[in-house]
Parts: C-alpha cells; sequence; structure tokens
C-alpha cells in the first residue's frame, strides 16, 4: 500500500519568538521541506504617508524616526536630503561632518543587532545578541548626550543638525572607536569559525546575481550576491566622496555571506569615523532656514545607503507648508520579493535563517 | 526537488483574508468608541480586615506572584526595543523575577504591550491576552499603547490605546519609555498586587 | 556618480522604434502613454546601452483630475537613471499594464499602490489587498478620503 502525501499550509503567525516584529508567512510544505511561502504584512500599518501630508517639513521628522526604528539617525538623513534638494537648502560644512558620524555610528548600532538577531535565530540564544547589546548601550549613551534621547532621536533638522554637540563628546567618541575593533575581533574568533554556524549558514538561501537584480535587492543583499554597488560610492551624498573605504561583498549569495558582509561593513563604519573626526572643521551647524519652509512647485527623490539597503524620500510639493505626497522607499520591503526564490527547496529550520540573515524591521515595511 | 505545487487545503487563499477582514471589521465597529474599565484595586476601601491567619497566607500569596511574573511576547514596534534593552546586561529585568522571556502566553501571567495596535493586529492580541491563565496583568507600555501616541490622527488603522481591546492595569508614558521607567511601572505593578485579597470568603468566584 | 539621463535623448530614440507613445520629454522625466508603457519599458530593459535592468521604485500620486505612477529604472553597470511616468485618467476604476513580468520587484509595489490608490495593475499573478485587510472600504491616499 502507497503512502500518499499531500502539501498543506502552516502559518507562522504575527507573534513569534524572534525579534523581527509581526511579520506573517504562509509556507505551503510538503512533509517539512517548503514549497512555497506567501507572506502577510499590514500589522503595524499605522498610515506614515497619509499622516505626512497632514503635518509641516518640520514636523515629519519625528514620524520618520518611527519607521526603520533600529536605524532613525539614517531615516532623519534621508529625509532632511529631500527636503534639501527639494528646496535648494545649502548645508554647513560642520554639519555634515557631523551628520555622517551619527549615521555611521547608527550604522553599527544596527547592523550590531541585525547580526546578533540572526545568530539568535540560527539557536544561539539570547547570549550572543546580548554581547551586542552591551556594545550597543555604548553607542547610545553617545546619542543619548547629543540628543537627550535613546532610540527615536529627531536629531537632524532641514539645513543641519538642530544643536551642536557637547564637549564631553568627543573623548566619549574617541574611547569608543579605539575600543570597538578589538571587540569586533573577539566576536569574529569565538564564531567565525564555529562548526555549528557554518553547517547552518553556509550553502543555504542561495541568491544569484541575476535573483538579486531583478528583485530590486539592495544593501548588503545585494552585496552578499557578488553586485558590488554601493550608494556611498555609486552615488555619492553629502561629503562621503572625501572618505576613502572599501566595499565588502560577498561571492556565493547564501547566509553567511550576508553575515560576513555585515561584520565587515562595522569595520569599514569605523575608518570613516575615525577620518570624520580628524577633518571636522568649526561654524555653524545650521543654516538659516525659516521656521516654516515651503519649498517652490517640483518634486525631488533623495535616497542615501541605510543599514537595510536603499532608502529613499520622493516629495512633491505645491508650494505649502505641508508636503503634497510623500513616499517612502522601504529597502526592507523590496528585498523580501526575493524570499521566495530562496527559500523554495529547504526546510522549516532553514527557513527561519533565511528569513533572519535578510534584516527586515516591519515598522518599515507597513509604514 | 520535483513537486507538484498544487495548493489542495480547506479555504482558499482568499477566502482566509476574507473570514480575517471580517473579524476586524466587527471588533472595529464594537471597540473603536469603548473602552474597558481599568481593574482599578487602588481605590478599593480597606474595609473588614480578615482574620491574621488569611491575612498572612494571603501576604505569601501575593509575594510569590508578584517576585515572579513571567512576562509573554507582544512587541509590535520601537518600545520592543527598550523592552529588549530592560532585559539586557546593563539594566536587567531578571533580578526582579522576570527572567523567562517564554513565547508561550500560557505559561506567561504578564503582558507588557510594546507598540502601536492596529485594526488588523487587534484580533490577535485579544486571542493572546485570552489565552493567558488567571490571574494576569496587563502594562501598556508606550504613548502609542496609552492612546495611539503620535499615530492617533490616522484613525483608519490605528487603535486608540490597547484599553479598547484588553484590560489594562499599569501605564507608562513615554516614546519610548526609558528602561528605568519600565522598571519603575513594574514595581508599581508589584504594589498593586500586594494588595490583592485572595482568600476573601464572601468574594471566593470574583476576581 | 550616477548620471540622471536627459528625458528629452531617449525620448528620440523611443520614438523611432514606437512613434505616437509619448505625452511628454523634458529634463528630468518622460511621460508615456499606457497602452505603450509595456513596449516602451521592455525597449529599455534591453537595448545594449541603456540596459535599464534595476527597478528603483514605483509610487503614485493623487493629483486630483488623474493619477500619475512614476517609476525610476536603473542601470547598475552604466550607472545612469531614469524616471519614466505614466499618467490614468480614470477615477472609478483606474487599470494600467503590469511590470512584474520585467522587473521582479515591482510585486509588492504594485499590490502597495493597489491598497492605497486603487489603481489595478493587469498581469500581476496576486493583485489584492497588502496592507489593509480585505473588506476595508476605500482607499486611504487618495485626496478625497474621510
Amino acid at each position: 500500500m502507497a503512502l500518499k502525501t499531500e502539501p498543506f499550509v502552516l502559518n507562522l503567525g504575527p507573534v513569534h519568538p524572534s525579534t523581527h516584529g509581526v511579520f506573517r508567512m504562509r509556507a505551503t510544505l510538503d512533509g517539512e521541506v517548503v514549497v512555497d511561502i506567501e507572506p502577510v504584512f499590514g500589522y503595524l500599518h499605522r498610515g506614515v504617508e497619509k499622516l505626512a501630508e497632514q503635518r509641516t517639513y518640520t514636523g515629519i521628522i519625528p514620524l520618520t524616526d518611527r519607521l526603520d526604528y533600529i536605524s532613525a539617525m539614517n531615516n532623519n538623513f534621508a529625509y532632511c536630503l529631500a527636503v534639501e534638494k527639494l528646496a535648494g537648502i545649502k548645508v554647513p560644512e560642520r554639519a555634515e561632518y557631523i551628520r555622517v558620524i551619527m549615521a555611521e555610528l547608527q550604522r553599527i548600532a544596527a547592523f550590531l543587532i541585525a547580526v546578533g538577531a540572526f545568530l539568535n535565530d540560527c539557536g544561539a540564544y539570547f547570549t550572543p545578541f546580548l554581547y551586542m547589546f552591551r556594545e550597543r548601550e555604548k553607542i547610545v549613551d553617545l546619542f543619548e548626550m547629543v540628543s537627550g534621547q535613546r532610540l527615536t532621536y529627531n536629531y537632524m533638522r532641514v539645513g543641519g543638525v538642530s544643536q551642536d554637540v557637547p564637549e564631553e563628546f568627543w573623548p566619549a567618541l574617541r574611547k569608543f572607536v579605539d575600543e570597538m575593533p578589538r571587540f569586533i575581533d573577539e566576536y569574529d574568533r569565538l564564531l567565525m569559525q564555529n562548526e555549528i554556524l557554518l553547517a547552518r549558514a553556509k550553502g543555504v538561501g542561495i541568491l544569484t546575481k541575476e535573483q538579486a537584480i531583478n528583485a530590486s535587492a539592495s544593501g548588503p543583499v545585494l552585496r552578499a550576491s557578488g553586485v558590488k554597488w554601493d550608494i556611498r560610492k555609486a552615488d555619492p551624498y553629502s561629503i562621503y566622496d572625501r572618505f576613502e573605504f572599501d566595499i565588502p561583498t560577498g561571492t556565493v549569495g547564501d547566509c553567511y555571506d550576508r553575515y560576513r558582509v555585515r561584520v565587515e561593513e562595522m569595520r569599514q563604519s569605523l575608518r570613516i569615523i575615525k577620518q570624520a573626526m580628524a577633518q571636522i572643521p568649526s561654524g555653524p551647524v545650521r543654516a538659516e532656514v525659516p521656521h516654516l519652509i515651503r519649498p517652490p512647485v517640483g518634486e525631488a527623490y533623495a535616497r542615501i545607503e541605510s543599514p537595510k539597503g536603499e532608502l529613499g524620500f520622493y516629495l512633491v510639493s505645491d508650494n505649502s507648508i505641508a508636503p503634497y505626497r510623500c513616499h517612502i522607499r522601504p529597502p526592507s520591503l523590496i528585498n523580501l520579493t526575493a524570499l521566495r526564490d530562496m527559500v523554495r527547496g529547504w526546510k522549516v529550520a532553514d527557513l527561519i535563517i533565511i528569513f533572519g540573515s535578510i534584516d527586515i524591521t516591519v515598522g518599515e515595511i507597513d509604514r | 526537488m520535483e513537486i507538484d505545487s498544487g495548493r489542495k487545503y480547506i479555504y482558499s487563499d482568499i477566502e482566509l483574508d476574507r473570514k480575517e477582514g471580517q473579524i476586524i471589521e466587527e471588533l472595529k465597529a464594537s471597540s473603536q468608541e469603548v473602552v474597558i474599565p481599568d481593574p482599578d484595586e487602588w481605590l478599593e476601601e480597606e474595609g473588614l480586615k480578615q482574620n491574621i491567619i488569611l491575612t498572612t497566607v494571603d501576604w505569601f500569596i501575593n509575594w510569590g506572584r508578584r517576585s515572579s511574573l513571567w512576562p509573554a511576547i507582544c512587541f509590535p514596534a520601537c518600545c520592543a526595543f527598550e523592552l529588549i534593552a530592560a532585559n539586557g546586561p546593563r539594566f536587567d529585568l531578571a533580578r526582579f523575577g522576570m527572567e523567562i522571556l517564554r513565547a508561550s502566553p500560557r505559561q506567561a501571567d504578564l503582558m507588557i504591550t510594546a507598540g502601536t495596535l492596529t485594526w488588523k493586529m487587534a484580533p490577535n492580541v485579544r486571542r493572546i491576552y485570552n489565552q493567558m491563565a488567571e490571574p494576569k496583568w496587563v502594562i501598556a507600555m508606550g504613548a502609542c499603547a496609552i492612546s495611539g501616541g503620535i499615530f492617533a490622527s490616522a484613525s483608519y488603522a490605528v487603535v486608540p490605546g490597547y484599553n479598547h481591546i484588553i484590560p489594562v492595569d499599569v501605564y507608562v508614558p513615554g516614546c519610548p519609555p526609558r528602561p528605568e521607567a519600565l522598571i519603575y511601572g513594574i514595581q508599581m505593578l508589584q504594589k498593586k498586587i500586594a494588595k490583592r485579597r485572595n482568600l476573601d470568603i464572601g468574594k471566593l468566584s470574583r476576581r | 556618480m550616477t548620471v540622471a539621463l536627459s528625458g528629452k535623448e531617449i525620448a528620440n530614440q523611443i520614438l523611432e522604434k514606437f512613434p505616437d507613445s509619448i505625452i511628454e520629454s523634458s529634463e528630468k522625466d518622460l511621460v508615456v502613454k499606457s497602452e505603450s508603457l509595456l513596449d516602451v519599458a521592455t525597449f529599455l530593459k534591453e537595448t545594449p546601452g541603456l540596459d535599464f535592468n534595476y527597478l528603483n521604485y514605483i509610487t503614485a500620486v493623487d493629483y486630483y483630475d488623474h493619477f500619475e505612477v512614476v517609476y525610476m529604472l536603473s542601470s547598475l553597470e552604466h550607472n545612469h537613471s531614469l524616471v519614466i511616468k505614466t499618467r490614468c485618467y480614470d477615477r472609478e476604476n483606474p487599470v494600467l499594464p503590469s511590470v512584474v513580468g520585467l522587473w521582479q520587484g515591482a510585486d509588492f509595489q504594485e499590490r502597495e499602490i493597489y491598497d492605497l490608490m486603487g489603481i489595478r495593475f493587469e498581469g500581476h499573478p496576486n493583485m489584492k489587498r497588502i496592507f489593509l485587510w480585505e473588506g476595508f472600504q476605500g482607499h486611504p491616499l487618495r485626496k478625497d478620503f474621510m
């Protein structure tokens, strides 16, 4: 008597014990092998684009903080760049350097969480994650010195930053930059050749170069598949053309490559911060901008390289104090179009790891 | 691996979505204006003193319950990271007994709601609350959990506060509240639990 | 530096192959008729020298009498980009062709535009709401919602 089997649908519900947020997947399984997957979003849809049409240009900045809440400084940066492009405002030099230092520090903090959560999914339940949090607390202390907040800073303004950094920031930053490479090396030594990590992540969830480009992936997901595309080098914004840094790329495009790319980028961010600290001039930190900004009629799109990928803001203005349309290009949502191809043929346990290696934040997907 | 991905199952995708949408619409229609009152035992009368044996037993039961609160996972949004930081090495929640952060609501007695609640998520939160065993408590963390926060004007999608869906015991304001503020809120909840009367003969059936 | 190609030059190349497909062209963008959107997009993707193989974003704007859908394409090898727009004048039941066959990255973005603006895309394999629940009345990002 032959055994008849058929595929069934499993719901990996919105509440689940990983730290990625409210995200739901309907997986069609044949035994334990995944045949198809359908992601379901919308459990955190707060209507940010509609709210942005009712607030002034400066009043949207706190809303942008809450999009990708792990890397709030980068969201502020992208939005301020878009408004400055629309209205033709020039930012003073010191403000540019401060913005770059904040963005790179935030990139390190975001990658620490991304790598910690990935290892959490691999099975090292919470130990590396809490090690990452120990380092993240140092970065968050620096941010608190500057803006008063630990998670959603609301620090950058159109035309610069809201206030200058205090005196005790520079010695603390110097201390952090001197100590951090030792920590990344210790972390690498513990984990890079770990047998379990290699067995679970090497060769799993391969995304080829053509698939990645067709699915409009960006950020570490694209770079791990072998495409050397980083917006800081290809289309430099702000003052990134004055710094020297490398772009780490992977070869195969599996989960291990995505993890390595993130760890290497942390080192490159430290390089950028050191160069910025050496070159920073003195001067004003905010351009003379009216209280209620009224850009001329037109539209603008500005993009940055955020820890998740290409984050862009598309603004349409009709010469009033609020934008006519504000659209946010969410890197996490667009990186997820590649999930289906990556996951076919793997087992359920691998599904969790592949999904964790893309590194999403639900606040950005659902906006 | 050659598999015929013909999806054979009881309900089709679109029927599942429609059912979910129906549940959400009914919940929205019934809860949008109505607020569930807080279980406020602060204001109850000190009243009749029980006899000394029952009071001491009460004290022990309450001490046991408040010193080992186990939270259930419910973190939609940004406040989740302050909750995880509160569990982290710097502000250690494990020293208050909240060491286990289990995913299963059936093994939990405290629900810290950290994040904005949308109408699409609301039936799931209610289901998790119903799955927790008595006695259970809820802490509403953050401005979005208290009143909808910065997103309250987009009321087409955001529930204006968790107390439209589940009864809340302690409100912790902030956007997001610092881990120290969350610990203060938990200590207030512990004081509230210390005032419970568990073995009141007259009201044994009431919670 | 990514070179933003001028709409006028590309317009000349397109008008040779597909006459009468462009409404207007300027320095910054190129407005294409909705019937010939797929042809123009295939031409832009496959012509050597242009090679627009990466779709940056799709978005829609509600001007009161028409909807405008904006596409930004770029080429990773040549490092240039282009902005294309189409217009849709129907308010009750707007329909546009879908570009999912050319760039798979358009999948979730077109569903989002259907959910929030109401524009249907023909040829999309899974055209249903993505952020709001089935049974929600209306499309929130339209100017006459609420």
